[in-house]
């Protein structure tokens, strides 16, 4: 950044400032960085917990079942049934139990719409049970009941506990739109979709502007006020006919009937933007050449191709966005069935079907911004240049 | 993988087809009409004219037909077909329009698309000019414009997404998962299901335009104000001028020009939204919107290309003044050039 002159230099305006800069950054970012972390959580608490809350332990309301009594075994004149009720790798602790079959303590007081009965009792000590014998819970999910004389109970006797839930992060919100939702199908989709289009119309618009810059021909200016005007013709003009056209043809929901009206659509700014650049190229240079002998197509391929890298790369990073971001177009001119759907169209119908699942909304809302955010940050400089090239100058 | 590889494909024969197009007909006519000598050695000129009089068709062709059957004739045609029923079968005149006008549905969307277009170009640009002006005297500017710009890569579904959890919406008692809910809910409110409040909601929508595009405007206009002589504002300093009237007098006053520019850019894009709100609400709530609707219609009870392309066109009515000014401006700087 160039040192300038600054405008807000009171130092208690620069301050204030700072701290407005600062706010904004915030309220743009948060979102986005809220997305991302839910995508990464494990589910059952991303649906319980706000996001901000993701390293702290949370808390819930569980209920288990002991065994029932088959499961007793005698060991030294005592009937014993031990166990764990959690699974295998849980981090999960228990709190605090009680309620179910547990007797009540009155010790404890509860205030009103609590679990009752749910801090009757803390882990690693024994509670007595009415039938005779003992439960001990550890915080670990560990249990023993213990007792002189048989269990009798022929089903799992209930009881509620309080668990403690670390947070718990993890790639298998990932792993799950993989299969069923297939998201990466919808990605490969976007991929096969976005590709040519990008590169196609840069060939084709390229030819044009160079025609436009460096070529005379009549109706040259009349042409390129055409092209100035079709920068802002909103897409849903060219809808309709297009479809009667392409279910006549048949080239509806087909891949090169996208490529194509992706290229169709991208022409007018990449043919603007292009010949801004191109137009700009020293005269000297296009004349030389042509003294030297080089025709109109030499000039184009050796020289003013070479010479246009920044300003077609400008142009590929915008389209590129602009074809992987598309809803409107995919959803007219291609299909909806497994091999056809792009990201935006998938994610717009788990929007509807699996409005609950955020576990699936935040990981495959993620999969489908990742690409363009990598290309964003990477290329942002052409990025800039590209949007300033291609917005009709005022003034 | 093998759809990937018929993309691949797809590049390599279409760019070589016209590469091979290209390459071809300039060959041809640079064979065929080759300089002939009369025998005084002189360099016939009428083939020389003829030839590049073709010569430039041959580079804008491709361009002008894709041009012509992609936007030119597809635009004619829906004008056309604005004016015939649901099956472009019969000639129904101007019913088609007196139906909208008549229609609830219609100008309701006519109505939200007003709010649109008052309230995103306006804050977006005066939200990008501010933090434009902020960034530029900050050293961590560059990163915090960096991250104001993002959301302009990520697609009005994503966008949605985020936002929708954002917003989500949990009863009463509940644990809001969504930030707007619980800060409601800690500073004591009762939390709401924002996008079912008609007429406000509308406004929920818009934050989610203007959050894509303020990064936009803000990067334009920090250019323009790039562009302002140091000498201009080192002189109003000494006049004694401040910060704020600095900004407003001779800061606003120079990049008028750009301020304009983004303005009509967004506001092109608020017309033509369509992604945001089909993903967020669909319209129900009292939240629909042109392009919504004619996307609806297209496809509606099996498509009523009549009206759908009657809003199309209505789409493009509001758009020719800002088509007509922008050409006005490009002639300007071509005669400037």
């Amino acid at each position: 950044m160039n040192a300038r002159v600054p405008i807000l230099n009171l130092s208690v305006g620069g301050l204030l400032a700072r701290l407005a800069l600062l706010i904004i950054v915030i309220l743009w970012t948060v979102p986005t960085f809220g997305l991302f972390i839910s995508s990464l959580r494990d589910k059952d608490q991303l649906a319980i917990s706000g996001w901000w809350t993701a390293l702290q332990t949370t808390t819930a309301y569980e209920q288990a079942r002991t065994p029932a009594a088959d499961a007793q075994v005698n060991i030294d004149g005592q009937y014993v049934i031990a166990g764990s009720f959690f699974e295998e790798g849980d981090t999960k602790r228990i709190r605090s139990f009680g309620g179910g079959f547990l007797p009540d303590n009155d010790a404890i007081e509860y205030l009103q719409g609590e679990q009752q009965g749910i801090r009757d009792y803390e882990p690693g000590v024994p509670v007595a049970l009415e039938g005779g014998g003992t439960m001990t819970v550890n915080a670990d999910g560990t249990f023993e009941l213990v007792s002189p004389t048989p269990f009798e109970f022929e089903r799992g006797q209930r009881f509620f506990y309080m668990a403690e839930i670390p947070p718990r992060f993890t790639l298998e919100n990932y792993q799950e739109i993989a299969g069923a939702e297939g998201v990466y199908q919808a990605f490969l989709n976007t991929l096969t979709v976005t590709v040519p289009a990008t590169i196609i119309p840069i060939a084709v618009a390229a030819f044009a502007a160079y025609a436009f810059s460096w070529m005379d021909f009549p109706g040259r200016r009349f042409l390129f006020y055409v092209v100035v005007a079709l920068l802002v013709v909103p897409l849903q003009m060219a809808l309709i006919p297009l479809l009667r056209v392409y279910n006549g043809v048949g080239i509806a929901k087909t891949y090169p009937g996208i490529w194509l009206a992706h290229t169709g659509f991208g022409l007018p700014l990449a043919i603007y933007l292009l010949r801004n650049y191109i137009g700009t190229l020293p005269r000297e240079i296009i004349e030389s050449a042509k003294i030297d002998g080089a025709s109109h197509f030499q000039t184009f391929t050796k020289l003013v191709v070479p010479l246009s890298v920044p300003a077609l790369a400008s142009f590929a990073i915008l389209q590129f966005l602009w074809v992987w971001n598309d809803l409107l177009v995919a959803l007219v001119f291609l299909g909806k069935s497994p091999d056809q759907i792009v990201l935006t169209s998938k994610l717009r119908e788990l929007i509807g079907s699996r409005a609950d699942n955020w576990e699936i909304l935040t990981s495959s809302a993620f999969v489908s911004i990742i690409v363009p955010l990598l290309v964003f940050f990477a290329l942002q400089r052409y990025f800039v240049r590209g949007l300033m090239a291609g917005s009709v100058k005022g003034g | 993988m093998d759809q990937l590889a018929n993309a691949l494909l797809a590049i390599v024969v279409g760019v070589g087809a016209l590469l091979l197009y290209y390459y071809g007909t300039n060959w041809i006519i640079d064979t065929l009409l080759a300089d002939r000598m009369t025998p005084q050695g002189v360099v016939m000129s009428g083939r020389t004219r003829l030839r590049e009089a073709i010569r430039p068709w041959l580079f804008v062709g491709p361009a002008v037909f894709l041009l012509g059957l992609f936007l030119v004739y597809p635009a004619i045609q829906t004008f056309i077909l604005s004016f015939f029923n649901a099956t472009s079968s019969n000639f129904v005149g101007l019913r088609n329009y007196q139906w909208a006008f008549n229609d609830g549905e219609f100008l309701q969307a006519v109505g939200n698309n007003i709010l649109w277009l008052l309230f995103v170009p306006f804050v977006s640009t005066a939200l990008g000019l501010v933090i434009a002006v902020l960034a530029d005297n900050v050293r961590w500017g560059a990163i915090a414009k960096s991250l104001i710009f993002m959301p302009m890569a990520i697609s009005f579904v994503g966008a949605s997404v985020i936002w929708k959890f954002v917003y989500d919406y949990r009863g009463p008692g509940a644990t809001q998962i969504g930030v707007v809910n619980a800060l409601v809910t800690h500073l004591g409110g009762e939390p709401q299901a924002w996008l079912t409040i008609p007429f406000w909601n509308n406004f929920f929508l818009m934050i989610i335009l203007v959050w894509i595009q303020t990064g936009f405007a803000m990067v334009l206009l920090a250019a323009a104000l790039r562009g302002v002589p140091d000498e201009t504002i080192e002189a109003a300093q000494i006049d004694g001028a401040s910060g704020v009237a600095i900004f407003f007098r001779i800061m606003i006053p120079q990049i008028m020009g750009t301020i304009l520019v983004v303005w009509t850019t967004i506001t092109i894009v608020v017309l033509k939204v369509f992604d945001v709100v089909l993903a967020m609400t669909n319209g129900q709530w009292s939240t629909e919107v042109l392009a919504n609707l004619m996307y609806d219609w297209m496809f509606r009870g099996g498509g009523d290309f009549g009206r759908g392309s009657m809003l199309a066109t209505i789409l493009m009515i509001a758009v020719i003044p800002i088509m007509i000014w922008n050409i006005r401006n490009f002639r300007k700087e071509e005669t400037n050039r």
